[in-house]
Formats: structure tokens, C-alpha cells, sequence
């Protein structure tokens, strides 16, 4: 088990800056997961966390060592690459197997080795067969079974579920989750699927244009972003986004904006007038309940999932999406009140960014 | 509709049929021909064949060619190898040392052993440089009748300088198509550089390799001009008999079957390369 330590990591492509000052200590056995959209520079932080690729600044330890400048094969890691590079010469059970080989394992442990992860990740049916003769979530499943038996100090996964389909992938996620809790390996997972980091993280860093915006628990991330992005980026569908002025009102400060004032808990720091206020389509309801604020509009449009419907309302200050638990029935064209949960709002500032509720 | 998609393909095949049948199997077909036939008079005979096998300067031209292959293919290979392993580093100015190896591949065989004379004659470069430096007294004879050894020496040089680049640019393109995700997995999975080539450079260059091989080899066996201007009939050789019979004992139907021979060879190289070398269905 190691604790991995990333110092200001930086890496710059030419004029590109895909990693940015990133410093976050990753405890023994912890399973952080890197979330950001696409070339949010993930993979290349994984990259040089391996060793593949050189940082241009900063320092990564091992635990008390520095591997700054440690080959790769030094580090004693693991990796799931996202484009799989599974060696398209070797049958599956020998992609499997050769890492084990080339560390001059015993045949009989090689053999159990393969065998247990390729039941794991079900694919003992194909473990005679060429690269070029699976299909790409095969291929991919392969790469994590080659990642899996080596019993490395730290496991990286670049997107490994990226490629199976909906029920394979919850099932895998819960499988490697169990198994990294197993065998305690401190575990660095990249994905751009929020679903994937809430439900495997220990920890979620979220990412954006190479700079790491928030580092904390699904709980900490979902509830408490610390900015727009975050608070964007997280939460599905999307939290609603409204322009508003903070103005005090009989000594109390409320935000405001036509058709819709909200006040504010007491003891925040307010120094501008112009923020943004968030709310969550599910902290938005239609029945009435204490300390909330009603708004009124027009449904345009209704999603019914069955399990929740969600209703996007125009309203005076622009539309509302609002995540309401199982079946309602709505027509669009309707109006309706809603009720925004006024301990649930967030306020942000609408220059940095930076959330202050 | 059906029957004309299915006659397409071998329409398209016609103009490459009707070039093989003129250039390659007429060609065939006269050669063996006229290897069964007497050169004075009618009917079919093997007396031409059994003139040739009877003949020992067959039998050596027949084992310096093999002799020549043996010694230049592994060598060319063996370089060639180096050479694209050290260029595919791609260190600055890779492209540079990429035309000056790929020069010779320019030049005919006859200035290649033009040029190659020019180094080891008596008063050539070589000769020229140790006299002046005083290390000898008198020339050394690379050629000549007496000193077939170093003239074996000298051809093998001169071809392995002349036609390694073709080689060389096979396997460097060879190389260049391996994904580099596949060294990477193998860094992170604690291969040495050692490994990393037997267990994924050389598998995956198998095919360029093949390639290489088999042109090198079928090349060999037409080996013709550095030998012939370099030590003549010194160094007997088939493709070299099969001139001297034609141009200079105008013994025709005999060079037929030393040209046979040759086609026979290649003919089998070809196929024991294809059948028992494909690169199974792994790649
Ligand atoms: N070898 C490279 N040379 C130049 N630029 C690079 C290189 N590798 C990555 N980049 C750039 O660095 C940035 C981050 O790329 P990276 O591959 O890390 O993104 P990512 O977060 O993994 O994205 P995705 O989710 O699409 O895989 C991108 O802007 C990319 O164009
Ligand atoms: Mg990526």
C-alpha cells in the first residue's frame, strides 16, 4: 500500500498546459477518482503519475520516495490504458499472463491468476482468441484483467468501463470497487461518467482545463461545490442556473430578480450585487412545504422517466428544470407553481465563479 | 445485374493476367522448351540438362550463390535491423542519416562495383592511403585469380552496402507502424529494453522482416552485376554462367537451363517463405 503524493504537478505540451499545479495526497488504499470532461488533461495526469509521460514541473512521491524521475516499470504500477493497448500478437490468456511472466512468476500462479480474473470479468470463453478477434468492450475487459493480476502498489484506470454497455458496466463497477477493497490498492480511476465517480469514489477530483477545481467526497461535491463549474459539471440534469441581484431588504438580504425573491441565511459575506444562484431540479417541488418560495410558469416541456419525471417550466426569469420522484402528470402548455427549498439554494459570484453559499 | 458484379473482378484481374502471360509465363514456357530440346537438331532431350549437371562449374556456381545469399542476407538484415532500431529513436535530425543510409539505394549494381573498384584496386583509395602512411610496400591485390577470398570479401561489402538501405527502409516502416501504446503497456508492466524487443519489437515487425527476407533472398539469387565486374569468372555464379553460356559460348539451350535453375529457385524460396513463414493469423 502507498500513499501517493502529486506536488504542483504540471505538464505542458509545447504551448498546451494540460496539467496545471495539481496537488493532492491520495492515502493508502484510497480509490480517488479523476472526473472532467473530454481533454480536461485526466489522462495525462494519469500519464505522468505512471511515468509515461515526463511532469515539467513538480514532484510525485510514492509514499516518502520521490518517483519524479523513475521509469515507469520502477514504480511497480498498473495501468488500464484508454485505448486499451492490448498486444495485438498475444492470445487473451497470454495478454493476461505476461506481466506475471516477465515478473518470473511460477506457471501454476500464472495460470490461477488468469483464470480468476478472466471470471472475474467474464471472459473465459475468449481467452484462446487473437486481439483482433474481440469486440472493443472485450478488448477492454481484457485490459483490465492484465491490470488486475499484477498486484501492483497503485492501479491506474483510464475510463475502463468506457466502452461496455449499461448493465455491463454497473455490474463492473461494483465488482472493482469490491475488488480494490480487497486488495487495498491504492487506486487513481479516470472517468468523465458522474454516475461512475459518485458511486466508486472515496474521493472525486474534478477536473477542468488542466486545474483541479474540488477534491472531496460525493457528498462534499454534490452539495457543497465550491464553484459554477463544479456545481454544473455534477448532478444530472443539471443544476439551474439563475441571474440575480442581492439586495437587503427590512435588514435581511434576499436575491431577487423579476418574479422571484429569495432570502438569504443571515452572515454572508455579500460585497457585489450580481451573482448567480443555483438550485437542484430536485430541490425544486410542487407541493408546498416550509421556508420554501413560490414561483409560478408555463410547462413546455415534460421527460417522464417513469421513476421521475422531469418538467422544464418557463417562468418570468427564465426556465427551470424540476426533477419530481415518479410519475406526474403534466401537459405541456400547463402552468404550475413550484416550490424552490430555500435552505438548498447556492449563490455564486457571478466574476470568479466561487461559491459562497 | 449478378452475373456482370461477378465477372468484374476478373475483368479488372485481365490486364495483370495478359502481363504475367506475356512477360512472365511465354518467357517460362520457351526457356523450359528450349531446355528440352537439342540445341542442333529435332525432338526432346535431356542431354542439356545432363551437360549442365555433369558440368562442375555448375556445381560452384551453384554453391557460391548459396554461399554469397548465406553470408550477405543474414548481415544486410542484421544492419538494416540496427540501423532502423537507432533511426526509429527519432532523435534530431533522424531524416538526415535516413537519406544518407537510402543513397546507394540509387545507384545500379554496375557503379556500385564501379565504385567499390575504385576503393580496393590496386590503385585505389585503400591501397593509396597505406602506401602514403607507410604500413605497406607494395599494393595488395583484392582481385585476381589468386585472391578469390578477398574477392568473395569485397562483393560481399559492396552488396551489403549497396542493397542493405531496401532493407533497411522495410523494417524502419515496419517499425514505424507499431502503435506506441503497445512499448508503453510493456513499460508500465516492467519489461526491460531487452524484452521489450524480443517479446514486442520482433513479433510485431515479423511481417516487415518476412517482407525484407523474401526480397533479399529472391534478389540474391539474380545476383549478377558486382560480381561479374568485380572477379569476373573467379567466382563462378549461376546468373553469371547463365551470360557467359549465352553471350559468349552462345550455347543458348544451356543457359536456358541455368536461367531455369534460377527461376526454379526463386520460384521455391517464394513458396516455402509463404507457406511455412506467414505470420499465422496472429497479426
Ligand atoms: N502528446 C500530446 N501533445 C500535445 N498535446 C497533448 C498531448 N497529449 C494531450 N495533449 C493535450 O492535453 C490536453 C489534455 O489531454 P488529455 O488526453 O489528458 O485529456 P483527457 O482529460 O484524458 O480527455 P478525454 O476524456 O477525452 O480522454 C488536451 O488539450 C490535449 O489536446
Ligand atoms: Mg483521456
Amino acid at each position: 500500500m502507498v500513499k501517493v503524493t502529486l506536488q504542483e504537478v504540471t505538464k505542458r505540451f509545447g504551448k498546451t498546459t494540460a496539467v496545471n499545479r495539481i496537488s493532492v495526497e491520495i492515502e493508502k488504499g484510497e480509490f480517488i477518482v479523476l472526473l472532467g470532461p473530454s481533454g480536461c488533461g485526466k489522462t495525462t495526469l494519469l500519464r505522468c503519475i505512471s511515468g509515461l509521460e515526463k511532469v515539467t514541473e513538480g514532484r510525485i512521491l510514492f509514499n516518502e520516495g520521490d518517483v519524479t524521475n523513475l521509469p515507469p516499470k520502477d514504480r511497480n504500477i498498473s495501468m488500464v490504458f484508454q485505448n486499451y493497448a492490448v498486444w495485438p500478437h498475444l492470445k487473451v490468456k497470454d495478454n493476461i499472463g505476461f506481466p506475471l511472466k516477465i515478473k518470473k512468476k511460477p506457471t501454476q500462479e500464472i495460470e490461477t491468476k488468469v483464470k480468476w480474473a478472466s471470471e472475474m470479468l467474464g471472459i473465459t470463453e475468449l481467452l484462446d482468441r487473437y486481439p483482433h478477434q474481440l469486440s472493443g468492450g472485450q478488448r477492454q475487459r481484457v485490459a483490465v484483467a492484465r491490470a488486475i493480476v499484477m498486484e501492483p502498489e497503485v492501479l491506474l484506470m483510464d475510463e475502463p468501463l468506457s466502452n461496455l454497455d449499461a448493465l455491463l458496466r454497473v455490474k463492473m463497477r461494483s465488482e472493482i470497487k469490491k475488488l480494490q477493497e480487497s486488495l487495498k490498492v491504492t487506486t487513481i480511476y479516470v472517468t468523465h461518467d458522474q454516475v461512475e465517480a459518485m458511486t466508486m469514489g472515496d474521493r472525486i477530483a474534478v477536473l477542468k482545463d488542466g486545474k483541479l477545481q474540488q477534491i472531496g467526497g460525493s457528498n462534499e461535491i454534490y452539495h457543497k461545490p465550491t464553484n459554477l463549474f463544479v456545481a454544473g459539471f455534477i448532478g444530472s440534469p443539471q443544476m439551474n442556473f439563475i441571474n440575480v441581484e442581492v439586495k437587503e431588504e427590512e435588514n435581511i438580504l434576499i436575491v431577487a430578480t423579476s418574479g422571484l425573491e429569495i432570502p438569504l441565511p443571515p452572515a454572508i459575506p455579500i460585497k457585489k450585487s450580481e451573482y448567480i444562484l443555483g438550485i437542484r431540479p430536485e430541490d425544486i417541488h410542487i407541493k408546498e412545504l416550509p421556508n420554501s418560495t413560490r414561483v409560478t410558469g408555463e410547462i413546455y416541456f415534460v421527460e417522464a422517466l417513469r421513476s421521475d419525471t422531469v418538467l422544464h417550466v418557463n417562468t418570468d426569469f427564465g426556465k427551470l428544470v424540476v426533477k419530481i420522484p415518479g410519475d406526474f402528470d403534466a401537459k405541456e402548455g400547463e402552468n404550475i407553481s413550484l416550490y424552490i427549498d430555500n435552505s438548498k439554494i447556492h449563490l455564486f459570484e457571478k466574476e470568479s465563479e466561487l461559491s459562497i453559499l | 445485374m449478378r452475373s456482370e458484379r461477378s465477372l468484374a473482378p476478373y475483368l479488372l484481374f485481365m490486364p495483370t493476367l495478359i502481363y504475367l502471360a506475356v512477360f512472365l509465363v511465354y518467357p517460362l514456357l520457351k526457356a523450359l522448351f528450349m531446355v528440352i530440346t537439342p540445341e542442333e537438331g529435332t525432338g526432346y532431350t535431356l542431354a542439356n540438362i545432363y551437360a549442365v549437371l555433369s558440368d562442375s562449374t555448375f556445381w560452384e556456381a551453384l554453391k557460391n550463390t548459396i554461399l554469397l545469399a548465406a553470408v550477405i542476407i543474414p548481415l544486410q538484415v542484421f544492419l538494416a535491423l540496427m540501423l532502423a532500431l537507432f533511426v526509429n529513436t527519432k532523435f534530431r535530425g533522424y531524416m538526415t542519416i535516413v537519406y544518407l543510409i537510402t543513397i546507394p539505394l540509387a545507384l545500379s549494381d554496375v557503379s556500385a562495383a564501379l565504385m567499390s573498384y575504385n576503393i580496393f584496386s590496386p590503385s585505389g583509395y585503400i591501397n593509396k592511403i597505406l602506401l602514403n602512411l607507410n604500413l605497406i610496400k607494395h599494393p595488395i591485390y583484392f582481385f585476381g585469380f589468386n585472391a578469390t577470398t578477398s574477392e568473395f570479401w569485397v562483393i560481399v561489402i559492396t552488396e551489403v552496402w549497396r542493397a542493405t538501405p531496401l532493407v533497411f527502409i522495410i523494417l524502419l516502416a515496419g517499425l514505424q507502424m507499431i502503435g506506441r501504446e503497445y512499448f508503453e503497456a510493456a513499460d508500465v508492466f516492467g519489461f526491460t529494453k531487452f524484452q521489450k524487443f524480443i517479446y514486442i519489437t520482433l513479433p510485431l515487425l515479423k511481417p516487415s522482416l518476412q517482407s525484407a527476407l523474401l526480397l533479399r533472398t529472391l534478389f540474391a539469387f539474380q545476383i549478377f552485376g558486382v560480381v561479374w565486374l568485380l572477379a569476373g569468372r573467379d567466382i563462378p555464379i549461376l546468373a553469371g554462367e547463365t551470360f557467359y553460356q549465352q553471350t559468349e559460348l552462345q550455347q543458348y539451350h544451356i543457359a536456358a537451363v541455368y536461367g531455369f535453375v534460377i527461376a526454379l529457385i526463386s520460384i521455391l524460396i517464394s513458396w516455402v517463405y509463404l507457406t511455412f513463414l506467414k505470420s499465422a493469423k496472429e497479426v
